[in-house]
């Protein structure tokens, strides 16, 4: 994937064979002229941004930058001020959070939110896509493809000892992994990524990278990180955000060359 | 570790079977041991008639335990599904009560409750007197009973709709239930409603053509509830073991994250509490021909508090904790009240102090509890004792 720094639409629309729209079969997201504003405080203000099908996007910014707002948006938990949101060449601007899921976004928080009283188990069967409904819920079981499955995943991130255990009984690195293991069950068609290594000693770091490179191909994601370690080991495409706007783009070596990033990171 | 797939571990399998066994007993102390004591005259109907009323009120229990313990809903309004089941059933008892002989202009007989009470307007006399369209429904059993199921389950959806979609929440739904419940309590109890005001719904004396002050009736309508209660519970525990059991569960926990799994949370709290309204509503069916009477004092904001004790007392999301729990309070609120009538508000208040604080589990998990205590201590009982679920 070879990819040049954009941040304005003009640049994006040059991409276009039309030249008068981005191009909607290149891009499984598409931000235009995204602003929000909270209390008169712009939280973020993004005139463009593609994600490509099948990018692994990492997202990196100091505290502040609007990272997590972007999320919120993408994902519905929050209306932007202006500006609209294309998903698979639809505006999903404004639609309930429920709907963006069931279209194929799926989000891990910035904490790991699993279902305390739940058992690791049964946190994964909810995650489980298709069973969405009210009425089957009473009696549909989890089938024997479905329980391979899970089991397969928990056993990636050694959860296979914890099956009955409730969630509120797990550290922190368990339920990150949980969350992230309902994230990779439900197989969004893009996954937002909240800060999956945080909190996470340096060998679950690194399983948790490996988890998500394994998905890079299948799935878009979109990862939001601060440690650069783990942002060296994603080896992708970074966009740089600073006080809401999309600074800088590119490799993450040609990012740290750049002075205005260092100086966003360091300065002040 | 071996897993069926249904998400079940072999923990969870024996605790299945110890709760069934427990279900059963149960059942056997309902409808064999008391029938029993009752036949061979140890107790009275009386005493009969006592038990049968406070297992509607378990029935209730049962419904609050599945939005509140298990949904995390705290609805102030249980008591509003109650009086609907037993408004209805009422009016049916009212039609068919005495005495006889006051018939209307249109050839319907005014009930003796509604006549004693009826808002004249002025320069009516008696004979001016018409039944209300609104009793008219209730003077056939099957209606009633359909009625005093839907009514509840349509008033609860609507409250329900409205709530959940706008996302009302925690101490904010109590409160607008609360409020819901006292202003149905001064709808009943204005006399123009012609819903026999304060007096309440009384007189009653047959039910689907048998005398109601007939033990042999009273005890029918024991095993009635019994039965029911029991079929409640069964219904509802394999609702709590289904999936959809463990989706209340998660919205309890965290609804806002189940939306971005794709589910509904507000669809799961409808269906919950309009579930646990239509048990309610069949609880009042049961109770009012039991009770003889029912006023708007049954619509007072500490009957549904009473609940919330009931099940706070026998221990949240457990459903039997929800049936232990409103029999317990109740016979101890009976025996209280005849032998030290003033003590009851303080040893209500004390009790649901010390288990909110001492076992926040509740009674029903108690015996478990002490049992662990006797045996020899293991670090895997420490870990349990040390790690209570917090309740909010």
């Amino acid at each position: 994937m070879v990819q040049t720094p954009q941040t304005r639409l003009d640049e994006y629309l040059l991409d276009s064979p039309t030249n008068s729209r981005f191009s909607e079969e290149k891009f499984i997201l598409f931000l235009e002229g995204i602003t929000a504003v909270f209390d008169g405080f712009k939280a973020l203000d993004v005139e463009a941004l593609g994600i490509e099908h099948n990018e692994l996007r990492v997202v990196i910014g100091p505290n502040g930058a609007g990272k997590t707002t972007m999320c919120d948006i993408v994902s519905g938990k929050t209306r932007p001020t202006t500006g609209t949101v294309h998903f698979e060449g639809q505006n999903i601007t404004g639609i309930p959070e429920t709907e963006i899921a069931l279209m194929g976004v799926g989000r891990k928080f910035q904490t790991p939110t699993v279902f305390d009283s739940l058992t690791t188990y049964q946190n994964m069967e909810l995650a489980l896509p298709g069973h969405q409904k009210l009425f089957p819920n009473l009696y549909s079981q989890v089938s024997t493809e479905e329980d391979d499955q899970i089991l397969e995943i928990l056993a990636r991130v050694g959860l296979t000892d914890e099956l009955d255990t409730e969630a509120r009984y797990l550290s922190h690195g368990q339920r990150q992994w949980l969350a992230i293991s309902t994230l990779i069950l439900s197989s969004p068609k893009l996954l937002l990524v909240d800060e999956p290594a945080a909190g996470l000693t340096d060998a679950e770091t690194e399983l948790t990278a490996e988890l998500l490179l394994e998905l890079k191909g299948d799935h878009t994601l979109i990862i939001i990180e601060h440690d650069m370690d783990f942002v060296r080991r994603l080896d992708s495409f970074v966009t740089m955000l600073h006080e809401g706007h999309i600074m800088a783009e590119g490799t993450l070596e040609e990012l740290q060359q750049n002075e205005e990033v260092i100086e966003a990171y360091l300065g002040r | 570790m071996i897993n069926n797939g249904s998400g079940f571990g072999p923990n969870q399998k024996t605790d299945k079977l110890k709760r069934n066994f427990i279900a059963l007993l149960w059942l056997t102390l309902g409808l064999v041991i008391i029938p029993l004591l009752y036949i061979t005259g140890a107790i009275s109907i009386e005493t009969v008639n006592k038990l049968g009323r406070y297992m509607t009120y378990a029935l209730v229990a049962v419904g609050l335990d599945l939005i509140w313990g298990y949904a995390g809903i705290l609805g102030l309004c249980q008591a509003l599904f109650f009086c609907l089941g037993g408004y209805a059933m009422g009016m049916y008892l009212a039609h068919h009560g005495g005495p006889e002989g006051i018939i209307d202009k249109t050839g319907w007989k005014l009930p003796a409750c509604l006549y004693v009470v009826y808002p004249y307007k002025v320069g009516e006399v008696p004979q001016d007197a018409l039944v209300p369209w609104f009793w008219k429904p209730f003077w056939s059993l099957p209606i009633t009973v359909v009625l005093g199921l839907l009514i509840p389950g349509v008033v609860a959806f609507i409250i329900g709709y409205f709530g959940f979609r706008s996302r009302v929440r925690g101490v904010y739904f109590a409160i607008l239930t609360q409020a819901i419940t006292v202003a149905a309590q001064n709808f009943f109890s204005m006399n123009n409603m012609k819903f026999c005001g304060t007096n309440g719904l009384t007189r009653f004396e047959k039910i689907a053509g048998f005398e109601l002050a007939s033990s042999k009736v009273q005890f029918s309508l024991y095993i009635l509830t019994v039965v029911m209660l029991f079929l409640v519970y069964v219904v509802y525990r394999y609702i709590v073991n289904s999936r959809l059991g463990r989706i209340l569960i998660a919205v309890r926990d965290d609804e806002n994250t189940l939306r971005f799994s794709g589910y509904k949370p507000y669809i799961y709290k409808l269906f919950a509490f309009v579930l646990a309204a239509v048990t309610a509503g069949l609880a009042g069916m049961l109770y009012v021909p039991q009770m003889k009477i029912i006023t708007p004092h049954n619509l007072g904001a500490e009957r549904s508090i009473l609940i919330v004790i009931y099940v706070a007392v026998g221990g949240r999301s457990t459903l039997s904790g929800a049936i232990v729990g409103a029999l317990g309070v109740s016979l101890m609120y009976d025996n209280l009240t005849s032998t030290i009538p003033w003590a009851w508000p303080y040893v209500l208040g004390f009790l649901f102090i010390a288990v909110v604080l001492g076992y926040p589990d509740g009674l029903v998990k108690l015996p478990q509890k002490l049992f662990n205590k006797f045996k020899q201590p293991t670090a895997e009982d420490t870990f349990e004792v040390s790690s209570t679920p917090s309740s909010e």
